[in-house]
């Protein structure tokens, strides 16, 4: 355990000491600032617009960590040949990949943290009191983010990370609208095209599940939000994610 | 006893378009005995670095097995007792030479008292105790060798593997190398290296393999490889006048060469250096030296190269 946590904490340094990280921090604070001024137009409907909007630019910029970062996380170590150092020790292939993982986790944890609270401390200033909901929605985001930084790595083992890059955001895209895809399946395709769209809907991840901004900004209440089947469905998927990432990685010659 | 052994190792890639085969190290047996600096020594390409990763499990082999300390090397256990140095290494840089240090000494269940203790003391054998604050970006090529040597040595493993570890540096850092693998054999350590270096082989190694292309042509102490015979005799001389000049040239097994008044050149037998000696001094020349040529490792080496 302690040598995965070794790789995860090294992994968590790498990041938090680039530099490009603090500037897309920023770059998404502000903007979720902004959402203050958009607020201000939306007559009535404000403190919504804030919480909805602001959660979206967390989901948009988190996404964009987990995406390009997790595309060069296996494949920088193996291009910079850092890899060697690391494999030539007492160390299992899949702990080096699991210890990756959980840093670029770590990482994002923090990220959507501050960027939580940030949309939070908006409120605060604008309503006069915490909204812990927020906390809830927030954590769904993390949730779908672990199942993207798991589509991301699983790429980044065999992958360049521009191939990479598409692919996860292919799958990503994929994954968001594919309850709509389901929809437009089952009414407008045939047998065969059904059956197709069927099998992609059970096989792809299913990340709209873990979108629930709307149902969090229109007050549902936080037992219907978060579920259990989809903390569920999102865990198992990152464990089928790395248990294939690792045999991967377990095959590969690092030449 | 037998530290690092290799059975028929082989390894092939498959590269371009169809996906050929090419065979890039040949049914390898090798054996690295406890306590002796190995050298491995081969030109660039030859599949020194191929054999050195099938060693450390970054690749697999096509055929045949390779042990350490009697254990597969896919074994992860035996890494334990690995130490591993690879060619131009490349670090984390973002990391400073004693956070590098932590985490090598994590990935081997070092626990924290031990591991500072032991960082400390590498720091200090490798004279980077006064940059061990500093990231690794900032370090000079020369630094980074240094601070690659004490990652392979935080475990202070039985079995050190080193990848062309003077290669690159200047002659400073390529002696401090040098006596650093001594040192280690001093302590019982077995050190297998590889190198294109001949001198550092001659310098500071036990045994001596020698592959080229793929194939391990030679592999033997320095003794056994090059033997005590004397191949020539090489003669300094200088104040004669033309003649005497051109029937050197005739004596001399390769064109003589002439630095001003002085001029070198060899003959065969120690016969014929006393021939030479006798009929020069008879014409008022002077003779400065005479060295019996033994055969090198270099030229062994580039005979072996020059077969391929």
């Amino acid at each position: 355990m302690s040598k995965i946590s070794a790789i995860t904490l090294n992994t968590f340094k790498e990041a938090v000491r680039d530099r490009i990280l603090y500037a897309i921090l920023a770059f998404a604070i502000a903007m979720i600032g902004s959402t203050f001024i958009l607020a201000t137009i939306g007559v009535g409907s404000g403190p919504k617009i804030i919480r909805d909007i602001g959660l979206g630019f967390i989901s948009i910029f988190g996404t964009l960590i987990a995406v390009f970062i997790g595309i060069g996380l296996v494949h920088k170590e193996i291009d910079r040949r850092t890899i060697y150092t690391i494999v030539s020790k007492p160390i299992h292939r899949f702990q080096f990949i699991l210890g990756k993982y959980l840093g670029l986790i770590l990482t994002l944890f923090v990220n959507v943290t501050i960027m939580t609270w940030a949309l939070m401390g908006l409120i605060f200033i604008g309503e006069g009191f915490w909204d812990f909901r927020l906390l809830a929605a927030s954590g769904m985001i993390l949730l779908e983010l672990m199942v993207v930084t798991g589509i991301a790595v699983l790429f980044s083992a065999f992958s360049t990370p521009a191939l990479s890059a598409i692919f996860t955001l292919s799958f990503f895209a994929i994954g968001r609208l594919l309850d709509d895809l389901r929809l437009f399946g089952e009414h407008y395709a045939g047998p065969v095209g059904r059956a197709v769209i069927r099998t992609f809907y059970y096989l792809l991840p299913n990340l709209g599940r873990f979108n629930v901004s709307a149902e969090v900004v229109h007050g549902v209440p936080l037992g219907e939000v978060v579920s259990g089947v989809t903390i569920l469905y999102g865990s198992l998927y990152v464990v089928a994610l790395l248990a294939l990432t690792s045999l991967i990685f377990q095959n590969r010659d690092f030449r | 006893m037998v530290v690092l052994k290799t059975e028929g190792l082989t390894k092939e890639y498959r590269t371009g378009f169809w996906r050929t085969r090419v065979r890039v190290l040949h049914d390898l047996n090798l054996a690295v005995h406890q306590g002796e600096v190995f050298g491995y020594l081969g030109p660039n390409g030859a599949g020194k670095t191929t054999t050195l990763k099938l060693l450390m499990g970054l690749i697999y082999p096509t055929a045949g097995r390779a042990s350490i300390l009697g254990r597969d090397v896919q074994d992860v256990a035996v890494k334990a007792q690995v130490g591993f140095l690879p060619e131009n290494p490349y670090f984390y840089d973002y990391l400073t030479g004693r956070e590098f240090l932590h985490f090598y000494g994590q990935l081997f269940g070092i626990p924290y008292r031990d591991r500072r203790q032991r960082i400390e003391e590498l720091l200090q054998a490798v004279g980077l105790s006064k940059a061990a604050e500093l990231q690794l970006r900032k370090y000079s090529k020369g630094m980074l060798q240094r601070i690659g040597l004490a990652q392979a040595l935080i475990n202070d493993p039985q079995v050190i593997v080193l990848d062309e570890p003077t290669s690159g540096l200047d002659p400073v850092g390529r002696k401090e190398v040098r006596d650093l693998i001594l040192d280690l054999k001093r302590r019982g350590k077995s050190i297998f290296f590889s190198t294109h270096i001949v001198p550092d082989v001659e310098m500071i190694c036990d045994r001596v393999g020698i592959i080229v292309a793929g194939r391990l042509v030679r592999v033997g102490t320095l003794e056994e490889l090059l033997g005590s015979e004397v191949e020539g005799i090489e003669i300094t001389a200088s104040g004669f006048d033309e003649a005497v000049g051109s029937q050197i040239a005739q004596w001399s097994v390769r064109p003589p060469v002439q630095h001003g008044d002085t001029v070198f050149f060899a003959v065969r037998t120690e016969k014929e250096a006393s021939q030479v000696m006798e009929f020069l001094l008879g014409r008022g020349a002077s003779v400065h030296a005479v060295h019996p040529k033994r055969r090198t490792l270099e030229d062994l080496f580039l005979q072996e190269v020059a077969k391929t």
